[in-house]
């Protein structure tokens, strides 16, 4: 029987390994497919997909429906792609690996619905190369799925015919970004592409193409299958649908679960995380991965959806928060990840390939007792250096987003290292 | 045209462009590095931010980079505003902050454009404490330096070398900070244009290993204009000059030929001009040097009216006119190869009387379908394949067009490019460089590639003669090139004189004719830098003079080492018979070793003169430095008794005596041109060490050299302002020390010299000829024999070049290539030596053997002009055998 509460994950089960084909049939599973093809033209597809209000969950937030309306569907256009972008690397992220391990058809079936929508011939799932268990998985469902006829030439005998490959990644975080991906499908060095031309106008091998997220896709069956109203009644807020949530951190369980849209930070983090490990207090969190700004406990109830999130100073991003415990220092944490997105700048552009190596020196510098009060000055400035639309791509303004709420709710943890009073003393904040 | 407001003030701009060109081209200065206006843009650097503001209220405005932002009616930018000002000096600091400050031991400080930037964009003080990163720098052959540490990753010499000019050995490897521009190993640079990295990097990454030895600063160099002496296209070049020593070649633009770019033979051949081989003084029976004035007693002693003249395809019109003047127009000799003088007399009948226009380079450039026939372009005409590779992106424009993709977003229009090719057919004996940029290629001998040509014009217009017994897949490959030019607005057939064959001219001549569109082109490449400017003056064969020489007994030979033109056997045959052989040239050669007098000659950039290119096109190569005493221009020696003699009256009287020609005079200004009633000086105002230069020889400062001949002078001082841009002999302008200054001397980036750009073009279309009606039969092998036929080689072909040293290291090993069956007949594998027997007896020589692919059975493929294969002459017969044991003594 269906979860209608719980869509995405229904299938995973604790006592399951991973949903094979007969398990997620037995739910409902290639249904919407079957409800798509044979009954909805494309147009319609990209149209209950518009109405259910599906956004990207790789972080932007995107409308699914929308970049798929968008796709030129005439026949001056006879090759289109879709690509899924499984490249989770955020730091924090962990919620498209438990789509793809535990329910992999669930995946296939929304790929399929997807590149019938936008009438690709063809769709490659770009997978982070470490993910291995998910690529023996997707490639084992892949198969079941051909056999069964739900892939290849003239799915289920209807006039639909898609096949998809899954490439596994060489592993950099910058192929996430959607056209740096495509990019390195073709071959080529990861590098962000220039926007415009989009990738509906001219994406892989110069073909109109759409990217969508893991989980997005996941969403995609549950809207043809169950309908829009249905699909709609599942956020609390201003977002619909279901997402996956996850914390880490030293909360008591740290994990992931899908819950409404809308559901509060507070509720995440203390029902279902369980709340701080005894002797721990939270004293910020970053709410989705490591490219968001700090929120701090007065924002624990914030609702989680996309424009909530962006009105207290954050992003929502991918949904998957990381607490910042008054154990851990603030400034550490911030050149962890400031070291993670410079080495993991393609080294494209000036303001990210050169400025984030020297964020990472001025906070090693700070760190180790070497830094100057003009120090955070510059570090401000490299903020807005930057900035999004300074940059050529999304990575450095995203990097810059825990450092710039650093600056702001702990720069007396900065000074202090400065003034060789160490360590900082701890804020106090218990939940 | 749309109105847009920079900073306060109203301009016209054309809607669409991309704002950074647009900003230059106002003249206002705004700092870039990753952009250059032949690779367009890609918004790596983030160097041209601008302020963008969306209405007339709005005071905020955003950062957009300018390279990136297409012009809108009414947009409104600022330069100025001091957050894009701030933003262009941090992200300065930010290129900085790895770059070594080694701008005094830097080749490139004085013309760094990274210098020029950081001081525009105000970053002076550095705040990065950290360490710098470092690299490893590569050997990467003869002609380029590798300073990885100066690097600032702008991508420009990726993009030029890998996506411009198709090179694969130059790659970026590494990420973020570290990203490294350079091979996978150690190696020379394989592309044939990678000196132009030397250009195109903003800083001394890559600069010019040959002038690295010899080094001087851009403004000690004594520079003017001057044209390739090393191919018949007639690139513009900017010869630098210091302590009477050729320094260095840089391109000088010409919006119709070279544009930005030289090949690497144009730019390191010139070498010889410093060779120990020079000839210097004047020397009677190669022994014994001789004062000027005997010399010229001599020469005027020897004139009879029967005295034989060899004029020279590398050697100016005044040269070769003034030979012609002296001997008579009966007794004047081309000095020419007699099927080469034959290809070049069609060559000139086509371009003047077949009424099909021979396009300039940037023309090639635009052209949307290109058949090449006969040629291996890279190899016999450089800078000609770098244009023919740019036409091929011609469909990837178009489709970017239709996808409302700007054409200057260098990225999205080459993924364009993966399924909108516009289509270029090559048929050539072998495989060739730019075969990875067709659509298709055909390999044959030269007759089946003309009968391919004249089947092509054939299925363009039946009017044109058939082949018959073509084979049935040169028949479909004709039928479909004929149907793919047939498409095209701008169609161009590309053919020229390497392939030896004037079947093949004429195939091309009727292919042209054939096309349908209005805009139809036809190029030639000749080999020489003046082959095409000898036959236009037209004279008689050098075969011709070989029977007369028994008659005659004198013979003047203006440089050239006519063992390059004709049978070892006969050339020395010929010298023998004369009783006085004077030869005039720069550089010792076997012709020379054979002069009864010997006369030195200026090489190019010691002397004037006219060179006529490929396409028709007439320039000036000017003195860049005075010839050391007694070494003369040609016409000098030749002309020496001539009263009140100028180099501007020799060239009006050769241009009235062929009406072809009167319009050299127009191709630069003469000896009285003044600017503000000054001459152009020839060095910088920076110029150094005046007074010093020759201190160790007198103390006192030496007159300055007179220029009698040019609107030059060998001086700092003179005219500094409005100046000609085609007339500039080094491009400067303040702010811009580098060669990117050439922005304030255009009519529009990447367009025309503001003036006009060099030259002056002597042909256009006129008349119409009758189809070419002879037709070659198939080549069938005779069994047991080879046909030799010479191959050309970037790097070894051409005589001058192949004097300088660089060059010389990167030229081929003589070697005897054959198709891979006949290797196995032979029992022969690469490397192993082959004899090489001519069938009309002689001594045979022995190479080793190369296996060449596709190269059609029965021919023997030699590599022209090296040495040690002087005996292996176009289409001879040869037997070939496995050698055994030792060569022959």
């Amino acid at each position: 029987m269906e979860n209608m509460d719980k869509p995405l994950t229904q299938n995973i089960q604790p006592d399951r390994v991973f949903a094979t084909l007969a398990d997620y049939e037995q739910t409902g599973g290639y249904q919407g497919l079957r409800k798509a093809i044979a009954e909805l033209p494309p147009k319609e597809v990209q149209q209950w997909v518009k109405d259910a209000g599906l956004r990207g969950r790789g972080g932007s937030g995107f409308p699914a429906g929308v970049k798929w309306s968008l796709m030129p569907l005439d026949d001056a256009h006879q090759t289109r792609y879709l690509i899924v972008n499984g490249d989770e690397m955020e730091p924090g992220t962990f919620k498209d690996r438990f789509l793809l391990e535990r329910d992999p058809h669930q995946l296939i079936e929304g790929t399929i619905i997807a590149a019938y929508a936008i009438q690709a011939q063809t769709a490659y799932i770009f997978l982070r190369g470490e993910y291995h268990l998910a690529a023996r998985r997707i490639e084992q469902a892949l198969q079941e799925a051909r056999a069964k006829g739900y892939l290849g030439e003239h799915i289920l005998d209807l006039d639909f015919s898609l096949d998809i490959h899954l490439h596994t990644s060489a592993g950099r975080y910058i192929c996430g970004e959607e056209t740096a991906l495509i990019n390195s499908l073709e071959g080529k060095r990861a590098n962000p592409r220039a926007k415009p031309p989009f990738a509906v106008v001219s994406g892989l091998w110069g073909k109109p193409t759409v990217v969508n997220n893991v989980e997005t896709l996941c969403n995609v069956p549950h809207i043809i299958r169950n309908g829009v109203n249905w699909y709609k009644g599942l956020g609390l807020g201003a977002d619909q649908g279901t997402k996956l949530f996850g914390v880490s951190g030293r909360v008591r369980r740290p994990g992931l679960w899908e819950l409404p849209m809308g559901t509060p930070i507070r509720e995440i983090v203390e029902e279902h995380a369980g709340g701080m490990r005894d002797g721990f207090s939270l004293r910020a969190f970053l709410p989705g991965g490591a490219s968001t700004d700090f929120l701090l406990p007065e924002h624990l109830d914030v609702r989680m959806d996309y424009d909530a999130v962006a009105k207290v100073g954050s992003r929502m991003g991918t949904g998957t928060m990381i607490i910042l415990d008054d154990k851990t220092c603030p400034v550490k944490m911030v050149l962890n990840l400031e070291q993670f997105f410079s080495q993991e700048s393609c080294g494209w552009c000036t303001p990210c390939r050169d400025g984030l190596p020297w964020t990472v020196t001025l906070l090693k510098d700070i760190i180790e007792g070497r830094g100057r009060l003009e120090d955070l000055d510059t570090l401000s400035r490299l903020t807005g250096m930057m900035a999004l639309g300074n940059t050529f791509c999304a990575l450095a303004p995203g990097a810059m987003e825990p450092l710039q709420s650093a600056l702001k709710f702990f720069r007396r943890d900065f000074e202090h290292y400065i003034a060789g009073v160490a360590p900082p003393p701890s804020v106090k904040r218990l939940v | 045209m749309v109105t847009i407001e920079i900073d306060g003030v109203q301009y016209q701009a054309e809607a669409g462009e991309s704002l950074l060109p647009v900003c230059l081209a106002l003249g206002l200065d705004l700092t870039y590095f990753c952009w250059h206006p032949s690779l367009g843009s890609v918004g790596a650097c983030r160097q041209c931010a601008v302020m963008q503001y969306q209405s007339p209220e709005d005071k905020k405005g955003r950062l957009a980079m300018a390279c990136m932002t297409p012009v809108t009616d009414g947009m409104r930018i600022s330069l100025q505003a001091e957050q894009a000002r701030q933003f262009r000096s941090d992200n300065i600091e930010l290129l900085m902050i790895n770059h070594p400050h080694d701008c005094p031991v830097c080749e490139e400080g004085g013309e760094c454009h990274l210098q020029d930037m950081t001081l525009m964009s105000g970053h002076t003080v550095r705040r990065y404490r950290g360490q710098k990163r470092t690299h490893k720098n590569q050997y990467l052959g003869p002609f380029i330096n590798h300073e990885m540490n100066r690097c600032i990753a702008c991508y420009r010499c990726v993009r030029f070398y890998d996506d411009y000019a198709g090179g694969r050995d130059l790659q970026v490897f590494g990420m973020h900070n570290n990203v490294y521009f350079g091979r996978f190993e150690d190696g020379t640079l394989e592309n044939e244009f990678s000196g132009n990295l030397v250009e195109v990097c903003p800083t001394g990454v890559f600069t010019d290993r040959t002038f690295s030895a010899r080094y001087t600063r851009k403004w000690d160099l004594q520079t003017a204009p001057s044209v390739c002496a090393h191919c018949g296209l007639g690139c513009n070049t900017a010869p630098g000059e210091r302590y009477g020593e050729l320094r260095r070649i840089i391109n000088r633009y010409n919006g119709e030929i070279n544009g930005y770019f030289l090949c690497d033979r144009g730019r390191f051949g010139y070498g010889f001009v410093n060779s120990p081989d020079r000839i210097l003084k004047p020397r009677i029976h190669d022994r014994m040097d001789i004062p000027i004035e005997e010399a010229e007693q001599k020469l005027r002693d020897w004139l009879t009216d029967s005295t034989i003249g060899i004029g020279s395809p590398r050697a100016s019109l005044e040269a070769n006119f003034a030979l012609r003047s002296r001997v008579g127009e009966e007794n004047f000799y081309l000095g020419l190869d007699d099927n080469e003088q034959t290809m070049l007399e069609a060559i000139v009948d086509i371009m003047r009387n077949g009424g099909i226009r021979s396009p300039s380079l940037r023309e090639v450039e635009q052209a949307d379908a290109v058949l090449i026939l006969g040629e291996d372009v890279t190899h016999s005409a450089p800078r000609l394949a770098l244009s023919l590779r740019q036409s091929v992106r011609n469909a990837a424009f178009d489709q970017a067009r239709n996808l409302n993709i700007a054409p200057w977003l260098d990225k999205p229009v080459r993924e364009q490019q993966i399924d909108h090719r516009s289509p270029l057919f090559i048929a050539s004996v072998c495989a060739t460089r730019l075969d990875d940029a067709a659509t298709a290629t055909y390999r044959g001998s030269p007759e089946d590639i003309a009968r391919l040509g004249f089947a092509i014009a054939h299925n363009l217009d039946s009017h044109a003669p058939e082949p018959a017994g073509l084979n049935d897949d040169a028949r479909a490959l004709a039928v479909t090139i004929a149907d793919s030019l047939k498409q095209a607005k701008r169609p161009l057939v590309v053919s020229g004189t390497a392939s030896a064959s004037l079947a093949i001219i004429e195939a091309a001549y009727n292919v042209a004719k054939a096309l349908p569109a209005q805009n139809r082109q036809l190029t030639f490449t000749v080999p020489e830098s003046n082959s095409l400017g000898l036959a236009m003056m037209g004279g008689k064969r050098l075969r011709q003079a070989f029977e007369r020489v028994h008659a005659a007994g004198r013979v003047i030979i203006l440089e050239n080492d006519l063992y390059r033109r004709a049978p070892l056997w006969d050339v020395d045959t010929f010298l023998q018979a004369a009783q006085q052989v004077a030869v005039i040239d720069c550089l010792n050669n076997r012709t020379a070793e054979k002069a009864t007098l010997l006369l030195p000659a200026a090489t190019f950039a010691e002397s004037d003169g006219t060179l006529i290119n490929n396409e028709g096109r007439a320039q000036r190569y000017f003195q860049v430095y005075p010839a050391p005493a007694p070494v003369r221009c040609s016409w000098q020696w030749l002309l020496a008794d001539m009263k009140e003699l100028s180099f501007d009256r020799l060239t009006a009287a050769c241009a009235a005596a062929f009406p072809v020609l009167a319009d050299i005079r127009q191709a630069a200004p003469g000896a009285g041109f003044r600017v503000d009633g000054m001459k152009i000086p020839r060095q910088p105002h920076r110029y150094s060490g005046r007074t010093a230069m020759q201190a160790h020889i007198n103390v006192s400062e030496p007159r300055r050299p007179a220029d009698p001949e040019t609107p030059f002078t060998f001086s700092m001082e003179g005219a500094t302002a409005d100046v000609p841009a085609a007339l500039e002999p080094v491009i400067w302008a303040p702010g811009w020390n580098s060669n990117q200054a050439v922005n304030k001397f255009q009519d529009g980036i990447g367009g025309h010299l503001r003036g006009g750009d060099y030259g002056v073009r002597l042909i256009e279309p006129s008349g119409e000829r009758d189809w070419f009606r002879t037709i070659p039969e198939p080549f069938k092998p005779i069994t047991g024999q080879w046909r030799i036929v010479l191959l050309q080689h970037i790097f070894g072909s051409e005589e001058l070049s192949l004097r300088s040293p660089p060059v010389a290291e990167r030229s081929p090993a003589a070697c005897a290539l054959l198709n891979p069956a006949d290797a196995r007949m032979l029992g022969v594998q690469a490397g192993d030596n082959v004899e090489i027997h001519c069938i009309s007896g002689g001594p045979f020589i022995v190479l080793p053997a190369g296996i060449k692919p596709n190269l059609p059975a029965g021919l023997l493929g030699i590599t022209a002009g090296l040495p040690g294969t002087e005996r292996c002459c176009q289409t001879h017969h040869v037997i070939l055998k496995k050698a055994i044991g030792e060569g022959p003594l």
